[in-house]
């Protein structure tokens, strides 16, 4: 029975030589099983974090602790525990899949009929059995993916890091991962700390998910917890006369505050969703006819907003920008 | 197997797959020695009435600069994979692994020195083929190509250090003219003493090439010169430490690992 030993950091800071401090003063708790989604726009620090917990990088101030190991006093200890899958699918074109994962298990110290075990079922767990003796120069961004997932998983580890696993990845690629991911959790008790900057990802796949913003965490909880405190629904209205706008604005204004919805709809912040229903009536009272009403459910996207100030993709944007200035 | 030496064995069998994968390189890197071989042991000729030029063949006088220019390929090989691997994260992937620093220095250096030892092979069969003779005969063929394999290596390590101080295999392939330029600059075309050109002979004669390359030419046209042979491989064996040394250092800061 493995031991069970989460990811757990406290004050960690990273800063680089004449840069910002990418990540500033950070405290987390993933517990062991769980699905931790770290969610921020380009730039954020997520990616730095991952490179002090995976102990690629020392940090600059604080502790952090993986699968029960410090990251700074007991590093070999911390990567015999933990699979990582980084940022760049970082695969060796002139190699084949089932190369690389050969390479990987011997690296590992894996016996050679482990090895070749290992090499066949992670192939066929992640659907690559069938190109697994062709070069990786000849595969799909989905393949190398998927093929990236295997190789963190050769030594069977406790925890793993996969640094926006999905990014650039079709949709069929992306939900196949997702199954994969959650797969492992479920099934195998892996924990896993999972960096996106997919909303959706981070909604469908984390148990917890915390937020970071340049460089601090601004927002840590459960997903449909985060969207409950923040959140509120929008109930959206597409007057059938477009004369009628004004008076449709009256009306819902009663109901919550006035806020952006899509283009020539009248929108309005509620409390709760039954608050729906007494404005259908209360417009069916003032004979205002409506060609489409529409409740939106609180978005981690609100959740953002309301702790920096803009939505995610605006602060990818920005973030950017930052870059190419 | 030691756990070391497994992991040499691992990162080695890797490079070397990586340098057989990749014909067009390995095709131009053996060629293009041949063909400096070819024009300037007909070209330069004239060389060998020379008063006091050692030997009537210049083919004999100048086989032993295929070898060094197929060392300088070895640096490229070596450094330029490992700097694409660097470039590309792939680096960031073994040392997630327990892999040892010096398994992949040592492992990293395979590559540039199976090609080093497939152009050596052709080198000497195309020398020995149009008519070069070892005075030191057929032991003095076997010290030649140890000689030239540690040269091989020597400067495979210097192309570790050049990659991990660039972090790119762009970076490494910049410094191919900087690398050739040493081999100008040596007693490649001349013996030192016939060198006229006072500043040219002084830079040949600080220069260590010439020294890797005399204690080779020795092997062929003189036989057994101890000094010569000496000099060769305790200048060889100087760059392969001091290679092996800086890039252990550079690797310190490029995989910061904790």
């Amino acid at each position: 029975m493995r031991d069970r030993h989460g990811i757990e950091a406290e004050r960690l800071v990273r800063e680089f030589k004449n840069g910002p401090r990418a990540v500033d003063e950070i405290d987390l708790f993933v517990a062991p099983g769980e699905i931790f989604g770290f969610l921020g726009p380009n730039g954020a620090g997520k990616s730095t974090t991952v490179h002090m917990l995976t102990t690629l990088l020392p940090p600059t101030a604080g502790t952090a602790r993986v699968a029960g190991y410090d990251v700074v006093r007991e590093g070999p200890k911390v990567r015999a525990a933990i699979g990582a899958a980084l940022q760049e699918a970082a695969l060796d074109q002139f190699l084949t899949g089932r190369e690389h994962l050969n390479l990987q298990a011997s690296l590992h110290g894996l016996s050679r009929a482990d090895k070749k075990r290992r090499a066949e079922e992670l192939l066929e767990r992640v659907g690559l059995t069938l190109a697994a003796d062709r070069k990786v120069k000849g595969y799909s961004g989905g393949m190398k993916r998927r093929l990236d997932l295997a190789l963190a998983l050769v030594h069977q580890p406790q925890i793993l890091f996969l640094d926006e696993p999905t990014t650039g990845l079709d949709v069929q690629s992306r939900s196949a991962l997702w199954v994969e991911v959650g797969r492992l959790a479920k099934e195998e008790g892996v924990t896993v700390f999972l960096t996106t900057q997919y909303l959706e990802e981070a909604d469908v796949l984390a148990d917890r998910l915390a937020i970071i913003h340049r460089g601090r965490i601004v927002a840590e909880g459960t997903p449909a917890a985060l969207k409950a405190e923040i959140g509120r629904p929008t109930v959206e209205v597409i007057p059938a006369d477009p004369a009628q706008r004004e008076a449709v604005a009256r009306t819902l204004e009663l109901f919550g505050t006035p806020t952006t919805g899509a283009p020539g709809a009248v929108a309005v912040r509620v409390e709760r969703e039954s608050d729906l229903s007494d404005i259908v009536r209360a417009l069916d009272a003032e004979d205002l006819h409506s060609a489409h009403v529409q409740l939106h459910a609180p978005s981690l996207d609100d959740v953002f907003l309301a702790k920096t100030g803009r939505s995610l993709e605006g602060a990818a944007e920005e973030a950017e920008q930052a870059v190419t200035a | 197997m030691s756990l070391l030496a497994g992991q040499v064995a691992t990162i080695a069998g890797r490079s070397v797959q990586r340098t057989f994968r990749q014909p067009a390189v390995m095709i131009a890197n053996v060629s293009f020695p041949l063909l400096l071989l070819a024009v300037n042991s007909n070209g330069l000729r004239a060389a060998t009435h020379l008063p006091g030029f050692p030997t009537n063949s210049f083919l004999d006088f100048f086989l032993p600069f295929s070898f060094m220019q197929g060392a300088i390929f070895a640096a490229l090989v070596a450094g330029t994979d490992l700097g694409r691997d660097i470039d590309t994260g792939f680096l960031n992937r073994l040392a997630l692994t327990p892999m040892r620093g010096a398994a992949l220095l040592f492992g990293q250096l395979g590559g540039g020195l199976a090609l080093a030892a497939i152009q050596a092979a052709v080198y000497l069969t195309v020398g020995l083929a149009f008519g070069a003779r070892f005075g030191s005969g057929p032991i003095g063929i076997v010290v030649f190509l140890v000689l030239a394999m540690t040269i091989a290596l020597a400067f495979g390590s210097l192309g570790l250090v050049i990659a991990l101080r660039a972090g790119s295999g762009e970076g490494v392939q910049s410094s191919f003219p900087l690398l050739f330029f040493l081999l100008l600059i040596s007693s490649m075309n001349l013996p030192r003493n016939l060198i006229s050109v006072d500043w040219f002979r002084i830079a040949a004669t600080l220069n260590p090439v010439s020294y890797m390359i005399e204690g080779m030419r020795s092997l062929i046209i003189e036989g057994w010169n101890g000094t010569a042979l000496g000099l060769g491989f305790l200048f060889a064996l100087l760059l392969l430490a001091g290679g092996l040394g800086a890039s252990a250092l550079s690797l310190r800061t490029r995989m910061a690992r904790t």
